[in-house]
């Protein structure tokens, strides 16, 4: 039901908007906080700070401030496009006399509704404040719980992971070897690979391929390309090829995006985050991750058919799209930005539950411009409209003022490949001007692909060209990040350039 | 420790006879005066590498009282030697102990003659399909002509449940385990019958979950550590105790990273697996001394603390009792285990390749006539009486037959339905579906063979497929 309603007249029925499609009665009641502006961010309006060690104007959002995120019980419930897995067990599906897996194991998927919102007590959900590497640990361990077929594996993952985000998942899931004398210490089902991308993404196509669910893990997404061979022409095309005799269905590759801007949590932010971690590289210096600890990769994989490219904002997201990725019948690469690990907290729900795969969602609805994005740009995106509406007294003169009420409509694209167009062309259409923001570089990158298919589909709609603000087409050298990130400043100039 | 490996070298005093091996055959005017040298030998061949020498930690070797007192420096003289049981003429060694007679014995007799059987089929296979590219009808063919011996051997010594990763020219495996014929066919002319790959991949790109044989890709090395993380599968899998995976690559895909990934991963983390290379000389034109300088293949198995044996892939009792040995070995615990097989590529690299542009048709010819795997064990057959000419002519004829009957059965068949093209590329959605992208674009398809379908251009081609421009409409 709520798969085939649009995206956003769900967030509306959700949000309680009475004049769109009429919400069912299991639905949740509508958010009362929320239930005014029918908007998610509040741009423009006090914010109530938390501790912000943001450059940039006071009061502008940071990720410990983002109005995106669900900070109450309630807010987290609501998630749009959120729905429960209560099945006990996930995995192995049921196996007929012959062998054969009965063919559409369906998933039972539980719609949200009110009783959800009652008291823990009484059997209401219940969340927890998580940052995101706790939320994809949960994810994680969900899996390990509900299947016994799942692994989980990668370098450095069985002592927690070098981004904590496999904590205590081999021993509380793995068995313990029983093997040679000196074999090191370790589990069967969560463990340490020797170092070698190629290796770990062929070895997971294996496990795969027997019907194992496997996590592999690839440390940055800056050490995919070792694995590029046997992620594009194999795990992509497995079924395919196989005449879908085989398939690799069961795959998730888990990577860390980018670092992002320093702005994006502040300066203590990074330093707080690198410091905890212990991260024993002396080169990774606070916030720098130089050419090979800041990629973004995912256009490299836009090509790759059969391949699913899943990107998330926030601690919700991370757990709920990480779920469906893993369950999702294709490969799927999962890119972490870790700038968000530490940095972006919010609560979570604890039960089991799934966000859809191609599926866009729309953060803040607006009429006069679409902004899409994903990962974490979309934090900068959210301080540059505060910038906008409440520009500093430095750069009032360059903000013109018919801009300060600009209506945005604020995307966050989620899934890379395949992307959804439709939530984007709809919103596009109705606002006839978009920018796409990405760290990743302009040619080629994700944001190319989209100008090409909106200037397609909306091209009697579109009042101007559609923009990208992006990395620049360098490597990402260290000690420039600041200038070569797309940063508020950026995006509230190329609002100002897309307004004419 | 390092007594240990000299030791290890000491057995591999004696070189391969097999003259696949430039090096080797230079230094041998004349392989058959080796033969003999070489009987002496196998007694120790066989897992000739003695697995504690390598599994120490480095630290008890900080802790061995025996120091180095020179710069240590491989030998290039030393060679592993190849395990064999027939000499080139089929006779059993005179040499082989009793423990390997008595095992020789104990196999059933049909085992041979099928073993034989399945040999016999190959270059008749050969022989039709890779004339038949010649003629147009297919695109692409890879013969086995050479390797007979070393793929049905090993082929016969895995239980019918093992996992098979192959390379390209294992089909061997496949004629072992009574593949249907129609579906060989069907794959290597893309049919409408092609349930191996539905008319996707080239020819001799074989699949098929029923036979335990994971389909095959082109890209060389990559079914390397898929099999080890298949054997790690198995490990998990109680219900799967006594399988193995086993996984085929030639002597040229070792020197692809995979090979190093694939082997690490196994031996660290487990699980049964038997890696067998078929070291048949030549990478298309690279001629193994091009490939690697080490001692073939099998002196790296030690390197990652990975129990190996070289065989004499010529020999199809040699390679029968050693796979055997390997797999049982790697069941037992659950751990990869290396076999060479020694071979010699009598046919070209593949139908668009003629390897007498880098290798001489002479010395191809006296391989064939010297050292064939057929020739060997149609000889040994004969001698215990198993096999006669007749019995030959008669499975010859019979072959042939069914070969061109499978083969006439699908040069006539339709191609796959056009919709198959799209099909597969993703699993169903929730919705049963395909991803929104791919059905635009194939609904862009149905609108163009719509409206151009009835061209010359494109008509012929339309036809020749399932349901032809009618079914497309029907999209």
């Amino acid at each position: 039901m709520i798969a085939s309603t649009s995206s956003r007249t769900f967030t509306r029925s959700l949000l309680g908007c009475s004049s769109c499609a009429s919400p069912r009665r299991t639905l949740l009641p509508p958010l009362p906080h929320l239930a005014i502006s029918s908007t998610r961010l509040a741009i423009g309006g006090p914010h109530q700070s938390r501790s912000s060690s943001s450059s940039g104007p006071a009061g502008m959002p940071t990720v410990a401030t983002s109005s995106l995120l669900s900070t109450t019980r309630e807010a987290a419930l609501h998630t749009h496009g959120l729905r429960w897995r209560d099945d006990e067990s996930i995995h192995p599906p049921t196996k007929d006399p012959d062998g054969n897996i009965v063919p559409g194991s369906v998933p039972t998927f539980v719609e949200p509704s009110a009783e959800d919102l009652i008291s823990v007590d009484q059997g209401g959900r219940e969340t927890k404040k998580m940052n995101l590497y706790q939320a994809v640990r949960d994810a994680m361990a969900i899996t390990l719980s509900k299947d016994s077929s799942s692994v989980v594996f990668g370098e450095d993952v069985n002592f927690g992971g070098v981004f904590r985000c496999t904590m205590g998942l081999a021993d509380e899931f793995g068995k313990p070897l029983i093997r040679a004398l000196r074999a090191p210490p370790g589990s069967e089902r969560v463990f340490n690979t020797p170092l070698t991308e190629q290796g770990i993404a062929g070895f997971g196509i294996g496990l795969a391929t027997m019907g194992k669910t496997a996590v592999a893990e690839i440390q940055f997404a800056d050490y995919i390309f070792p694995a590029f061979d046997q992620i594009v022409n194999e795990a992509a095309k497995y079924r395919f090829r196989s005449g879908d005799q085989y398939n690799v269905g069961s795959l998730t590759f888990r990577s860390r995006e980018p670092l992002s801007s320093r702005d994006a949590c502040g300066d203590d932010g990074a330093d707080y985050y690198f410091a905890r971690l212990g991260y024993p590289s002396a080169c990774m210096a606070v916030g720098h991750g130089g050419l090979y600890h800041s990629q973004s990769p995912e256009a490299y994989f836009l090509q790759a058919a059969g391949l699913k490219v899943v990107i998330p904002r926030s601690p919700i997201q991370a757990k709920g799209l990480l779920l469906s990725a893993i369950r999702d019948p294709n490969p799927v690469i999962f890119f972490e930005p870790k700038i968000l690990y530490r940095s972006c907290v919010e609560q979570v729900p604890v039960s089991d539950y799934q966000l859809p795969l191609s599926s866009a969602e729309i953060l803040q609805e607006g009429s006069d411009l679409t902004i899409v994005s994903y990962g974490p740009p979309l934090y900068t995106i959210e301080g540059a409209l505060h910038l906008l509406a409440n520009p500093s007294e430095d750069i009032q003169s360059l903000v013109p003022r018919d801009l300060r009420g600009l209506k945005v409509e604020l995307i966050d694209l989620r899934t890379i490949m395949p992307y959804d167009i439709e939530t984007v062309v709809n919103s596009v259409n109705k606002t006839g001007r978009c920018i796409v923001v990405h760290e990743a570089g302009k040619m080629g990158g994700v944001g190319s692909e989209l100008a090409a298919e909106i200037q397609q589909r909306c091209f009697l709609k579109l009042e101007a060209p559609v923009q990208r603000v992006t990395g620049w087409d360098t490597p990402f050298g260290m000690i420039y990040e600041k200038m070569y990130l797309p940063d508020q400043v950026r995006v509230v100039s190329h609002v100002s350039r897309s307004e004419g | 420790m390092l007594s240990r490996a000299s030791q290890v070298r000491v057995l591999a005093s004696v070189a391969r006879t097999t003259p696949r091996a430039p090096r080797t055959a230079a230094r041998q005017s004349d392989a058959r005066s080796d033969a003999a040298s070489l009987s002496l030998s196998y007694t120790k061949a066989l897992f000739s590498t003695s697995r504690s020498s390598h599994l120490f930690p480095l630290t008890y070797l900080s802790h061995s009282p025996v120091f180095l007192d020179k710069v240590a420096s491989p030998d290039s003289s030393d060679v592993i030697p190849a395990f064999r049981l027939l000499d080139g003429q089929g006779h059993v060694l005179p040499e082989v102990p009793e423990e390997w007679k008595k095992q020789l014995e104990e196999v059933p007799e049909e085992t041979w003659v099928k073993l034989y059987k399945s040999m016999m089929f190959l270059p008749a296979l050969d022989t039709i399909l890779a004339s038949s590219q010649r003629q147009g009808r297919i695109s692409f063919y890879m013969t086995s002509y050479g390797e007979e011996g070393a793929v049905v051997g090993s082929a016969a010594a895995w239980s019918p449940t093992d996992e098979v990763f192959a390379q390209y020219r294992e089909v061997g495996v496949l004629v072992w385990r009574d593949y249907p014929l129609s579906d060989l066919m069907a794959q290597v002319f893309s049919t409408v019958s092609d349930k191996a790959s539905k008319g996707r991949q080239m020819p001799v790109h074989y699949g098929s979950p029923a036979h335990h044989f994971h389909t095959i890709s082109s890209p060389l090395g990559t079914q390397i550590p898929q099999a080890a993380g298949a054997a790690y599968s198995l490990k998990l899998s109680p219900e799967r105790k006594g399988d193995c995976v086993i996984c085929y690559m030639g002597e040229g895909a070792t020197s692809e990273g995979d090979f190093h990934a694939g082997f690490n991963m196994a031996s660290v983390l487990g699980g049964p697996v038997v890696f067998f290379v078929r070291n048949n000389g030549f990478a298309i034109s690279t001629p193994a001394a091009q490939q690697y300088k080490g001692d073939g293949i099998a002196a790296r198995g030690p390197g990652y603390g990975i129990e190996t044996v070289r065989v004499d892939g010529n020999d199809p009792l040699a390679v029968y009792l050693a796979s055997k040995e390997a797999r049982r070995r790697a069941v037992e615990g659950q751990k990869p285990v290396l076999v060479e097989a020694m071979s010699y590529r009598v046919g070209h690299h593949s139908t668009s390749d003629d390897s007498s542009a880098y290798r001489s048709t002479d010395d191809v010819f006296s391989i064939k006539k010297l050292d064939s795997p057929l020739f060997r064990l149609r000889s040994y057959l004969e001698a215990r009486n198993l096999w006669s000419s007749e019995l030959e002519e008669a499975t010859k004829v019979e072959q042939r037959k069914s070969i061109l009957r499978a083969y006439a059965g699908a040069d006539k068949e339709k191609k796959p339905a056009w919709e198959e093209m799209f099909g597969g590329v993703y699993g169903d959605r929730e919705d049963g579906g395909l991803e929104r992208h791919l059905k635009e674009q194939k609904m862009e398809v149905k609108r163009l063979i719509g409206k151009w379908g009835e061209s010359d251009m494109w008509k012929k081609d339309l036809e020749r497929h399932d349901g032809g421009i009618e079914a497309v409409k029907k999209w």
